[in-house]
């Protein structure tokens, strides 16, 4: 591996800016993040008509629990310690490789549809282990349920992406990025906007939001995230927010870039990256938003008919590749 | 060098299977073992020379079958397969030392592991017809016997048996009638002169032959309809075996439809391949889901096996059917994936059967619902266990992902191809990959967490301790192996493709670009497992010490541990935490049409009154629907059949002379 870093240092010489680059978009996910769970949580309060917490209420939980002390379940193994911190290193990962701030991010040699839906996936298996390890009754129902809409949203999300891919006729993420961008008229496509549909379900999924889970409920019977998490607390529990939230940013961020890529950074150079900082951003916010106005007028779904939206999702990107074809 | 080398290895197999029938008790089990071990690195030493250099070599002797003679070539098609079975055979060698120390096996236990490993070395390296088929019926005798092996104490084992015996014979008869008539056709029996003469065979006769051994092959292979034996055998063998069975022998039912498919018949028709694609298909699929849903360890690893074979076989189909649209560099781009996995799949899935070996040696059962906490007692079977988990759900920086990553990308060149057929098929082929990757997942957190994590949910798990260093080393070798080729794949590609030029699919893979990673030649599409790795652990680490370094007073900083929510009662016990059956019951629930779950629900009540319930047992099964929907009317059918026939001979000798009599008017009859 130091034989393939060195070679990769002799042969880009722009690797500082690149590394750059990807450090800032790990840490605009990871501040985002919270920030855009803040800003969904602020638009349906005030919709309901109430104030809400401030926007920078998840930085400030996040402040509050790195400080308490860690407190693990008794009996519990090293995974339930490794759990949370591979669930947001391989988050880190995945918002390092994919083109979010700037189309030419560190690892090309990974930044591909398939890596980040697996890396997500990794996320997604520690945090299910995590959740199994205490042995508690809430921990591996919680477990198992997230496994269920994960098994059924994966496929989904792998099929819509292809969906661009194909156009792009590659699986590399800057690549159907950069081929979008050159390409304006693709995004009024039949198959691009069935894979956005498609790609929406998964994001709602995945990130546990309305109508699949409620993440602001603690009642047993409902709930899929929270239950798995149950047992952590502190810095962990720290871990687990944050990862949890750079999921949310990442997948908010692949949907902006992928259906919408003006203003990221293609070119390299500072004020290019500022530009698309502020884009992934607006982006971002703006699909929050509606994500969050349609969280205050949806009723959560019952956990047996989630597969049925699920499986539409599938359907949906199924036949955005199949348009694809058929068009070209 | 690679013929002595193979030879010295089927020689050292033999001798093991020899001294493993003769040797007293004390002796014998750690002689087979490491003459068997040694077979295997001889065989490994010599399918290696031959995938390198890419030389094959043959052998004729006239001396030891009657009228045929034996041929033996091993070209770099078949040298993979030996190589694949001699690491598993390696692993499985070593295993068998702590796994037969407790309660010895008998002689014919300990000499029919060595013969079936010298059998499975033989069979891809049979260069004729008469040769082949000596070697796959030696092959099925003697995976039986092995298969037998606790036939005394188990009446499943004897079931099993019956039902593999049944599988494999029917499929061997397939595959006869399908060489034979190929031979005769082609005007000689040994497969070179065949492929010879290919091309003056007609197609209909060669579309017979296909399918016939597509029969044949894929019963061995496990593909589903024909998979029924596999969730029964490979439960019931004891662990080295059905980590040879799943590692090494179904693989062979795929040589079987390469080596007839491409190399004998020389690619043939689009939807001979077509076929194959969508018995992957479906395969995958059900296996997946199976998969998902059982829960016995060693069953789920059965079903993992079922799902594995149909990704390869989508790769093998997808890869025929392109070669015969034309596309040839694709192809082999295709075929290179396909073969990696299957590669990969003797890696983990070696090592699973291994551990679930492990597990049942120490926690005195396989049923997931009566495991639980072992990863505190058995650490390095966890760890092991655990790697090759996590390959088998293609999660980075393992094997699974390196060659399902290929795999994928290589179906998703092929939606370039002009012919609708194969871009339907590939299509179906990726949605299938994307399916049996998040079912997968599901399967394997399952067998993981809810074995080795959480709390003991019997005494014997309670009580499990951890197995032995052989055993350990034979699974940290396979182990190892799949983290090795999931982080630097790169290296491996190049040997295997060796096995996918050698006169399979012609001008192959230049679509590879060299290196440690993965990188596709003609695109813009590469990976490098090496980097996400160490991505990940830098991440890892910053993720740890921003943790750690957090302002936070001194007496907090080592975690402390608190007793588990109890939903506010002070009792947690094992009785409440999840089974593997609750764990699987939601998305059993969801693809309940596939699974068709059997559930049983009966309700005593109190004398007293209907309304006071006094007891309440359930039960549920998950059968095999296709064993319920194919097998049982032909089973019934047969079975009505023969008692049909039991009327005509009722013991009477007089009636006996009847026949015998008629008979005799009857072929003078026909005769005059």
């Amino acid at each position: 591996m130091i034989g393939t870093l060195a070679t990769l240092v002799a042969t880009s010489p722009g690797l500082l800016a690149r590394v750059g680059a990807s450090a800032l978009q790990v840490v605009a996910v990871c501040v985002g993040g919270p920030l855009l769970l803040g800003l969904m949580g602020k638009i349906r309060s005030r919709a309901e008509g109430r104030v809400g917490p401030p926007i920078t209420q998840g930085l400030l939980d996040l402040r509050k629990l790195v400080r308490k002390e860690a407190i693990r379940a008794e009996h519990t193994s090293a995974v339930a310690a490794l759990a949370p911190l591979v669930l947001v290193s391989s988050a880190a990962l995945c918002a390092a490789i994919t083109p979010l701030v700037t189309a030419r991010p560190v690892i090309a040699g990974g930044a591909d549809v398939f890596a980040v839906v697996y890396l997500l996936l990794m996320g997604s298996v520690a945090l299910a282990l995590g959740g199994l390890d205490a042995g508690t009754a809430f921990g591996g129902m919680g477990s198992s349920r997230a496994m269920t809409v994960g098994a059924i949203s994966e496929p989904a999300l792998l099929v819509a992406v292809l969906a661009l891919a194909i156009q792009a006729h590659t699986s590399n993420l800057p690549g159907i990025v950069n081929a979008s961008l050159s390409h304006p008229e693709w995004l009024a496509s039949p198959q691009r906007l069935l894979a956005l549909a498609a790609l929406v379900v998964v994001v709602i999924a995945e990130t546990g939001r309305i109508p699949v889970d409620n993440p602001s409920t603690h009642l047993e019977l409902t709930m899929i995230h929270e239950a798995m998490i149950l047992e952590y607390a502190g810095p962990d529990l720290a871990l687990v927010t944050v990862g949890e939230a750079m999921r949310l940013g990442l997948l908010l961020g692949l949907v902006a870039n992928l259906f919408f890529p003006w203003g990221i950074d293609a070119s390299g150079g500072g004020l290019a990256m500022l530009v698309g900082l502020v884009a992934l951003g607006a982006k971002t916010a703006a699909i929050a938003a509606s994500v969050a106005l349609v969280e205050v007028s949806t009723a959560k779904l019952r956990l047996f008919r989630v597969p049925e939206l699920l499986a539409g999702g599938f359907v949906l990107a199924a036949v955005a590749v199949t348009t694809g074809l058929v068009a070209r | 060098m690679s013929t002595a080398a193979y030879f010295i290895g089927l020689g050292a197999a033999s001798a093991a299977a020899l001294l493993g029938a003769v040797l007293p008790a004390r002796r014998r089990l750690l002689a087979a073992a490491v003459l068997s071990a040694a077979a295997c690195l001889a065989a490994l030493v010599g399918a290696g020379d031959v995938l390198v250099s890419g030389h094959a070599f043959s052998v004729h002797t006239a001396q030891v079958l009657p009228l045929t003679g034996v041929d033996l070539s091993l070209d770099p098609l078949g040298a993979l397969f030996v190589a694949a079975t001699a690491v598993v055979g390696l692993a499985v060698s070593c295993y068998s030392v702590g796994y037969g120390v407790h309660a010895t096996p008998s002689r014919i236990a300990t000499a029919t592991l060595p013969a079936f490993l010298a059998t499975l070395l033989l069979v891809p390296a049979a260069a004729s017809v008469a040769t082949f088929m000596v070697a796959w019926e030696l092959m099925a005798l003697t995976s039986l016997l092995a298969l037998l092996t606790d036939h005394r104490r188990r009446r499943e084992t004897r079931d099993a048996a019956q039902w593999y015996a049944a599988m494999t014979h029917i499929g061997a008869a397939a595959i006869l009638l399908g060489l034979v008539l190929l031979a005769a056709h082609a005007g000689g029996q040994s497969f070179a002169a065949i492929a010879a003469h290919r091309r003056q065979l007609s197609l209909p006769l060669t579309s017979v032959v296909f399918v016939l051994t597509l029969f044949g092959f894929a019963s061995k292979a496990g593909a589903v309809p024909l998979h029924v034996w596999l969730p029964r055998a490979h439960p019931e063998a004891p662990s080295p075996v059905s980590a040879l069975m799943s590692g090494a022998m179904v693989n062979l039912g795929v040589y079987g439809i390469l080596r007839v498919g491409e190399d004998l018949l020389g690619g043939g028709e689009m939807w001979w391949w077509l076929v194959v694609a969508a018995l992957g298909v479906v395969s995958a699929v059900f296996g997946a889901l199976h998969a998902a849903a059982s829960t016995d360890t060693k069953r789920l690893l059965a079903y993992s096996t079922v799902d594995n074979v149909g990704l390869v076989l989508i790769g093998v189909g997808a890869a025929g059917a392109l070669a015969a649209g034309g596309q040839q560099a694709l192809a082999g781009l295709v075929l290179l994936a396909a073969l990696f996995h299957l590669v990969n799949h003797a890696l983990f899935k070696g090592c699973l059967f291994l551990g679930a070996g492990a597990l049942q040696h120490a926690a005195g059962t396989r049923d997931l619902d009566r495991l639980g906490g072992l990863a505190r007692k058995m650490p390095a079977t966890a760890i092991f266990f655990g790697a090759g988990a996590l390959s088998i759900s293609a999660l980075p920086g393992l094997n699974g992902f390196a060659s399902e990553w290929l795999l994928f990308e290589g179906l998703l060149q092929g939606f370039a191809s002009r012919s609708a057929v194969t871009v339907a098929a590939l299509l179906a082929g990726v949605a299938t990959l994307a399916i049996t990757g998040g079912l997968t997942a599901t399967a394997f957190v399952k067998a993981l967490g809810v074995g080795f994590l959480g709390q003991p949910r019997s005494e014997g798990a309670g009580a499990a301790r951890e197995v032995g260093p052989s055993m350990l080393i034979g699974m940290g070798f396979l182990a190892g192996g799949c983290v090795v080729l999931g982080i630097v794949p790169g290296v491996v590609l190049p040997v295997i493709d060796r096995a996918t030029t050698a006169g399979l699919v012609a001008g192959a893979s230049r679509a590879i670009r060299p290196g440690l990673g993965l990188a596709l030649a003609s695109v813009h599409s590469e990976i490098d497992p090496g980097l996400l790795v160490g991505g990940l652990l830098v991440a890892l680490v910053v993720a740890w010490g921003a943790v750690r370094l957090a302002p936070r007073s001194a007496e907090l900083r080592s975690p402390r541990r608190a007793a588990a929510w109890g939903c506010g009662r002070d009792l947690q016990t094992a009785r409440m935490e999840i089974t593997a059956t609750s764990f699987a019951e939601p998305l059993q629930r969801v693809f309940a049409d596939v699974l068709r779950p059997d559930h049983d629900l009966e309700v005593t009540h109190t004398a007293e009154s209907r309304y006071f319930p006094e007891a309440i047992t359930f039960h549920q099964r998950v059968d095999d629907a296709v064993e319920r929907v194919v097998y049982r009317p032909v089973m019934a059918a047969v079975a009505w059949w023969g008692h049909l026939a039991r009327r005509v001979p009722n013991g009477s000798v007089h009636r006996y002379l009847a026949f015998g009599f008629a008979t005799l008017v009857l072929v003078l009859v026909v005769l005059a």
